[in-house]
């Protein structure tokens, strides 16, 4: 594991970006950015990051950065990648760094091409459940019962499986991570960075505006969200599936802090009533169930 | 030495895309394209041609991956047909805003329902206002040198626009034709090498495509106009260098066949132009005083031209590939738009023939002229819009 002592004092993510107060989203960039080093390539389709690292003249990134089309960051990645290959570049790691709904809806078709296809790229959804920037509408990512603008009254299905569904593409490294644990976030993004092929991260990113909560709560948001089990870290490394601390250690149930605790500060889970949270802890188990049956695979 | 080979125009866009050392292309296989994606995969994996070759999973990935390869520096190809082309539209956008040199083969196919495999110029014609320059082959021999021509254009500091060059689907894509191709070292000599001012370089590291607010974005825009401005006055000094350098020409933006002396010309893209040129010959043995101009860019539209070439007749005859629903073909009202400014201009006539890959035969561009001689008699055009072969 990483130390916060190894992490660069350089900064690659300058400030003056457009990002809401308590932003989740860009602790994630700044980590990815120190962990992966100046010579990283982002490719941003739209999202929450497109609009607020580079409002014309200025811009956040001091690595190289292509905006481009919401569904398109793993087919226009394929591109980048094909042109430094052509041109014998071995040294430059080409991140898309896409949001949920970029990910599990309207860019999931190219991101699968591009795994199938074995590119050789890091590819990080960053999580923050809801088509944020656009203010909050629901994405296949958005947990059950969670109100967005979409679903005022409350989700009625549950948060698609993105990095299973990554992991039966056989690629060789598929991760999850939370901004509330930085350096199991820069460890899986270094391995990533060792590794050839598709790698796949999905950070989960809290976000004040969109859950309601009070903007200094970012990352209390994301340790409840792993202590409660509703966000599990692990990594599925050619195949093997691990459950990574603190998650590792919650595969019994009782380790598991009550689901109420990571739901009562969020105001997109204030109207759920007892039989919506009882759904949410059935879901939550049933999860855990299938991490134990991977880890026991093993 | 130059080698004369007989291939089909599908062919002849992949050996063009070898010739122009294409860096990086990403295709997705439809018909009647799939022949050029499997010329380059050929291509390639014999080693050939020296490329990354990315099959991707749609069009729309396709020119993604275009995108993401020519902003990392590599000259870049693609081809595609009808739907794919369709399915592109966002990306093409992308593309041209991006200010991105790509070329791409677009083999003309008709759009579904109904489900048609065969020419019309549908597909392209209604990505008029993407951005892409657009030119019009006749023949094979055209694709190769457009294709070529293409490259230098696009690359020009000038230009820096995307190109599509456009070729009728079977009728082009599937027949065998004659082809000089020149010599590789000529070609390499004709076109300098892929160098953008603005790569995703680590060593100098900028961010491309930002959000741009309202004070900012007309300029950008501007910028494009401008240079498709540009590419007007390229088109025929690049045919004309490539022409003395390889012997052949194709008439830079727009393509006249006894043009002089007439009463009536002919204006139509693609093949249907070629065919119109037997027509003419017929016409003219029989006394009647008729050119044809093939309209060979239909981005930037060569208004000048068409005007000069108008001037001297009394009567036009358009005939298009495709319609746009509710108002007429885009060749016409483009001729038109063109003409209104000038006072000394002839009358115009309209004609819908060939759509979905129903022949266009001489008999047919015939029965044009005499219909729009007709018009002229009467000193008006009762009938502005007409369709060719329709069945009773």
């Amino acid at each position: 594991m990483a130390t916060l002592k190894e992490l660069t004092k350089e900064e690659y993510f300058y400030s003056g970006h457009a990002a809401c107060a308590g932003c989740g989203a860009v602790v994630a960039i700044r980590l990815a950015q120190k962990a992966l080093g100046p010579k990283t390539v982002f490719v941003v389709p739209a999202c929450c990051t497109s609009v607020l690292h580079s409002p014309f003249p200025f811009s956040a990134f001091a690595t190289p950065c292509i905006n481009i089309a919401f569904e398109t960051a793993a087919a226009a990645a394929s591109g980048v990648v094909a042109a430094y290959e052509h041109k014998g570049q071995k040294d430059v790691t080409v991140l898309a760094w896409a949001g949920d709904g970029g990910t599990a809806d309207i860019g999931i078709q190219a991101l699968s091409g591009a795994a199938e296809r074995g590119t050789n790229f890091i590819y990080v959804c960053y999580d923050n459940e809801a088509y944020g920037n656009t203010g909050f509408q629901r994405s296949g990512s958005s947990p059950y019962g969670s109100r967005t603008t979409t679903t005022p009254t409350g989700k009625r299905e549950h948060k698609k499986d993105v990095p299973m569904i990554m992991a039966a593409h056989g690629i060789p490294y598929v991760a999850t991570a939370c901004v509330s644990y930085p350096m199991d976030f820069v460890t899986k993004l270094r391995k990533a960075k060792e590794m050839v092929g598709t790698k796949y991260l999905q950070i989960l990113t809290p976000c004040p505006p969109g859950w309601r909560y009070s903007t200094e709560k970012t990352i209390e948001m994301g340790r409840l969200a792993v202590q409660t089990g509703i966000w599990a870290l692990f990594e599925i490394e050619n195949g093997e599936f691990k459950l990574n601390p603190p998650s590792a250690a919650l595969t019994d149930k009782t380790k598991r802090k009550p689901v109420e605790e990571y739901l009562k500060d969020q105001g997109r889970f204030s109207q759920l009533g007892p039989q919506d949270v009882d759904e949410l802890k059935r879901w939550i188990d049933a999860s855990w169930e299938k991490y134990k049956k991977l880890q026991l695979r093993v | 030495m130059t080698q004369v080979i007989v291939e089909t125009g599908n062919r002849v866009a992949g050996l063009a895309c070898k010739a122009a050392r294409a860096d990086v292309v990403a295709a997705y296989p439809i018909t009647p394209q799939t022949t050029v994606v499997e010329q380059i995969a050929e291509l390639v994996e014999s080693g050939q041609m020296n490329a990354k070759y990315i099959r991707v999973e749609s069009e729309h990935s396709a020119m993604a991956a275009c995108i993401g390869a020519a902003v990392g520096g590599a000259r870049t190809f693609t081809a595609t047909s009808s739907h794919g082309l369709a399915l592109m539209h966002e990306m093409l956008h992308w593309a041209s805003a991006a200010r991105l040199p790509i070329v791409m083969a677009v083999v003309n196919r008709a759009l579904g329902p109904p489900w048609n495999i065969w020419a019309d110029f549908s597909d392209s014609l209604s990505q008029r206002d993407t951005g892409w320059i657009q030119f019009y082959c006749a023949d094979n021999q055209e694709i190769f040198d457009t294709i070529i021509q293409a490259y230098k254009l696009c690359e020009d500091k000038r230009v820096f626009m995307p190109a599509m060059i456009c070729y009728e689907g079977f009728i082009l894509s599937h027949t065998s034709m004659p082809v000089k191709l020149p010599e590789q070292k000529d070609v390499d000599d004709f076109l300098s090498p892929y160098n953008p001012p603005w790569l995703l370089d680590v060593n100098n590291p900028v961010t491309h495509g930002s959000i741009v607010y309202p004070e900012w974005y007309m300029e950008f825009r501007y910028f494009m106009y401008e240079a498709m401005e540009n590419a007007r006055k390229l088109i025929p000094e690049i045919d004309r260098e490539y022409g003395k350098r390889f012997g052949i020409e194709h008439g830079g933006n727009i393509e006249k066949y006894r043009c002089e002396d007439t009463d009536l010309i002919i204006l139509s893209m693609g093949t249907i132009a070629s065919e119109a040129k037997l027509a003419v010959d017929n016409l003219r043995s029989q006394g009647q005083k008729v050119g044809v101009a093939r309209v060979r860019v239909f981005r930037p539209f060569p208004k000048d031209e068409i005007y000069n070439i108008a001037r001297n007749a009394q009567m036009l005859t358009v005939i298009d590939r495709q319609v746009s629903y509710g108002m007429e073909g885009p060749l016409h009202s483009e001729i038109k738009a063109s003409l209104y400014s000038h006072d000394d201009v002839p009358l115009t006539a309209g004609f819908i023939a060939g759509l979905g890959g129903r022949d266009v035969t001489v008999t047919d561009i015939e029965k044009t002229v005499n219909k729009s001689l007709q018009h002229l008699r009467a000193g008006k055009v009762e009938k502005e819009v007409e369709w060719i072969g329709l069945r009773e």
